[in-house]
């Protein structure tokens, strides 16, 4: 078991045949994970490296190839339309990887998701991978192990190195989601917590989280109220100046709210571990499990 | 990106905004001239000579002056401010230097509201904050008393709501039919400008009503979305480059993200995530980091190497760390880009290199074979410690 994508899982690449997304395809593709299906408007017709086939419309490759889950590579200025084309389309999980939409394109995407199945993680976000299953994002595949750890995360190095620390120790991970930083975004911290409660093969959670906004607060409460797991977390920033946008475009501490001081506590008094540095993600959570 | 405040009033005015009449000024001679045009204009003898720096708290500062007396106290007054270094809650200690005025048509002012639009990040829309408590303390106003603040959000789909803006209109005592009216058409112009210009934040505090009862924006704060900078070109002709971190400004043309801070270890990092946890880890072991810098998922050698100068140019640098976790970045791209700049601009100051990840042993060898002193980490953790103990050693040598 894992969460959200397996060995099964159907994917459908938009904006496969730019520079970025074909490199990632490519990836993809080696990790083993069925992309079953391209779409670049005007290529329909044709393949990718000879093997995808391409098509004009995402309703065109979920119709034709049954692809059921949908990732974009697509630039900052058409990425929120590629979400709705998704959704529009009937993929149940839409994971947008794009750096850099504009936030108000986001605010209506989200009031548009509203009251549809579909899910979806990111923009700006390294994807998701359930372990040598399926692999839908930019992260390095090699650097994964299966197991019974779930990962979730606003950054995408952050999670990298809470992989990298979890397999040098010889533990492997179930699904590892990368939610992303921007301010408006898709499924968040309770999203993905919820899935990773309800999943048998997922044993504990490494949550990071970062400074700006409340979700890190939220996620707390909604953890202390229901997680049946033990969970690790860090949050990044405590170093970071208030005002001063940290990379994301979420991560900034405004009007004294956000701080990462606030969100530990929060996770804290939630029984949530505080890893004391990054360095220390995975053997916090270790001390953890029994 | 932020932007001057006649430049917010400009954009206001376009919106069918009311704004006071006025001029900006780069010299004392524009700025008497200015005086002179609105004191003809008017027919008033009061201008209000304003600072332009994009930090807020000008007026507590000193950096807003009324003149009563006709154009000579102008231009007395711009000989004061412009040039001055004007310290504010916002600026820090060393302040910021004046170079732009603004000469403005003085009001008979009756009463000062607070009104701000920006995105309510947990609800997911653009929410307008509005209070009657205008003037300059609105933060203490929000943390003392957060129920005199009002607050409604704008479902994206239908937009304002002509009953929302009423709603808020009543609340802050508008309810007169003429005031309701010019109300409610000013919050409907700034919601259109708000969603056309891309902004992040705008501010009017205060905005005033006249001892006339008419209402105008008497200051005016405007933030843009950085992300939507590729669907406006004219944002470039309203950038200030003055009030901006020269360096920060630098880093920003080569694709980097790179924010100054006050320590002393120099941090190159992929990964806004990464670059954070470094700044974190650093302080944790009692150093200091000089720096937030994300050289990004796929930066080139040449990116690296602009990077890595950009550490070694500032002489507050007394050591460098080098933190990265390569997925999309390669570990051997990075090292021919931090070799590549220290034979141009030398190396006198200790560097640990931790890498991890995509082609790590190709980076791990062109290091080697460099020459170059440079200690290796074989963790985060362990590549911290090692930094802040060779910035240590070396203060005390």
């Amino acid at each position: 078991m894992s969460i959200l994508v397996n060995k099964d899982t159907r994917v459908v690449i938009q904006g496969i045949t730019g520079e970025y997304g074909s490199q990632h395809a490519r990836a993809c593709l080696a990790y083993g994970t069925k992309v079953v299906a391209g779409v670049t408007p005007g290529r329909g017709g044709q393949r990718f490296e000879d093997k995808v086939p391409l098509y004009d419309t995402v309703e065109d490759a979920v119709k034709k190839e049954g692809a059921d889950v949908s990732c974009i590579f697509v630039p900052p200025a058409g990425a929120a339309d590629a979400i709705v084309e998704a959704a529009d389309a009937g993929c149940r999980l839409v994971i947008c990887i794009t750096e850099g939409i504009p936030v108000l394109d986001m605010v209506k995407v989200r009031r548009y998701l509203e009251g549809k199945p579909t899910r979806l993680i990111g923009p700006n976000c390294p994807g998701i991978i359930t372990p040598e299953e399926c692999k839908i994002g930019i992260m390095p595949g090699h650097i994964h192990k299966k197991g019974h750890i779930g990962v979730l995360s606003k950054s995408g190095t952050l999670t990298y190195e809470a992989v990298g620390q979890l397999t040098a120790l010889g533990v492997g991970q179930s699904s590892c989601v990368g939610i992303g930083g921007d301010p408006v975004a898709g499924m968040d911290f309770i999203d993905v917590l919820e899935l990773f409660n309800e999943d048998p093969d997922t044993h504990g959670v490494i949550m990071i989280g970062e400074i700006g906004g409340g979700a890190e607060q939220k996620a707390a409460a909604w953890i202390k109220a229901n997680m049946k797991k033990p969970v690790a977390a860090l949050i990044a920033g405590r170093a970071a100046p208030p005002g001063k946008r940290m990379g994301h475009a979420g991560a900034i501490i405004s009007g004294g709210k956000g701080t990462a001081a606030e969100k530990i506590e929060a996770l804290e008094d939630a029984g949530v571990k505080v890893a004391p540095t990054p360095a220390d993600m995975a053997s916090t959570l270790m001390s953890l499990m029994k | 990106m932020k932007i001057h405040e006649y430049q917010a009033k400009q954009i206001f005015a376009r919106y069918g905004i009311p704004v006071p009449k006025g001029e900006p000024a780069f010299s004392v001679a524009e700025a008497e001239a200015a005086a002179q045009r609105l004191i003809e204009a008017t027919g008033i003898p009061v201008v209000v000579v304003k600072a332009q720096i994009h930090a807020g708290g000008r007026g507590k500062g000193g950096g807003v002056k009324v003149a009563k007396g006709g154009v000579a106290d102008a231009r007395a007054l711009a000989e004061k401010i412009l040039g001055m270094q004007l310290i504010t809650v916002q600026t820090g200690p060393a302040g910021q230097k004046v170079r732009r005025l603004y000469i403005e048509q003085g009001l008979d002012i009756d009463r000062e509201i607070y009104l701000a639009l920006t995105l309510d990040r947990d609800r997911r829309r653009i929410a307008i904050m509005a209070s009657r408590e205008g003037g300059m303390d609105i933060e203490q106003v929000a943390h003392d008393t957060p129920e005199k603040i009002h607050t409604l959000h704008v479902d994206p789909v239908i937009g304002l709501a002509p009953y929302q803006a009423r709603k808020l209109g009543y609340a802050l005592g508008l309810g007169a039919k003429e005031q309701m009216r010019q109300f409610t058409k000013l919050l409907d112009g700034l919601y259109k400008c708000f969603l056309a210009e891309d902004c992040s934040l705008v501010e009017i505090n205060p905005l005033v009503v006249t001892k006339k009862g008419d209402i105008v924006a008497l200051d005016g704060k405007v933030t843009f979305d950085d992300n939507a900078e590729i669907r406006h070109p004219e944002w470039a002709d309203l950038r200030d480059a003055d009030e901006e971190d020269p360096v920060e400004l630098e880093a920003k043309k080569v694709g980097i993200s790179y924010v100054s801070l006050d320590g002393d270890i120099g941090c190159l990092v992929n990964g806004a995530g990464l670059a954070m946890g470094t700044m974190d880890i650093i302080l944790h072991y009692g150093g200091k980091p000089a720096n937030f810098l994300d050289v990004g998922g796929g930066a080139s050698k040449e990116q690296v190497k602009k990077a890595f100068q950009m550490i070694l140019r500032s002489d507050k640098v007394k050591g460098i760390f080098v933190n990265i976790f390569g997925g999309i970045m390669r570990c051997d791209v990075v090292a021919e880009g931090v070799v590549a700049a220290t034979k141009e601009l030398g190396l006198s100051v200790p560097l640990v290199v931790r890498l991890e990840g995509t082609n790590v042993e190709a980076g791990k060898k062109i290091l080697d074979e460099s020459g170059l002193k440079i200690e290796s980490a074989s963790s985060m953790g362990d590549g911290a410690q090692k930094i802040v103990a060779a910035v240590k050693q070396g203060a005390a040598a």
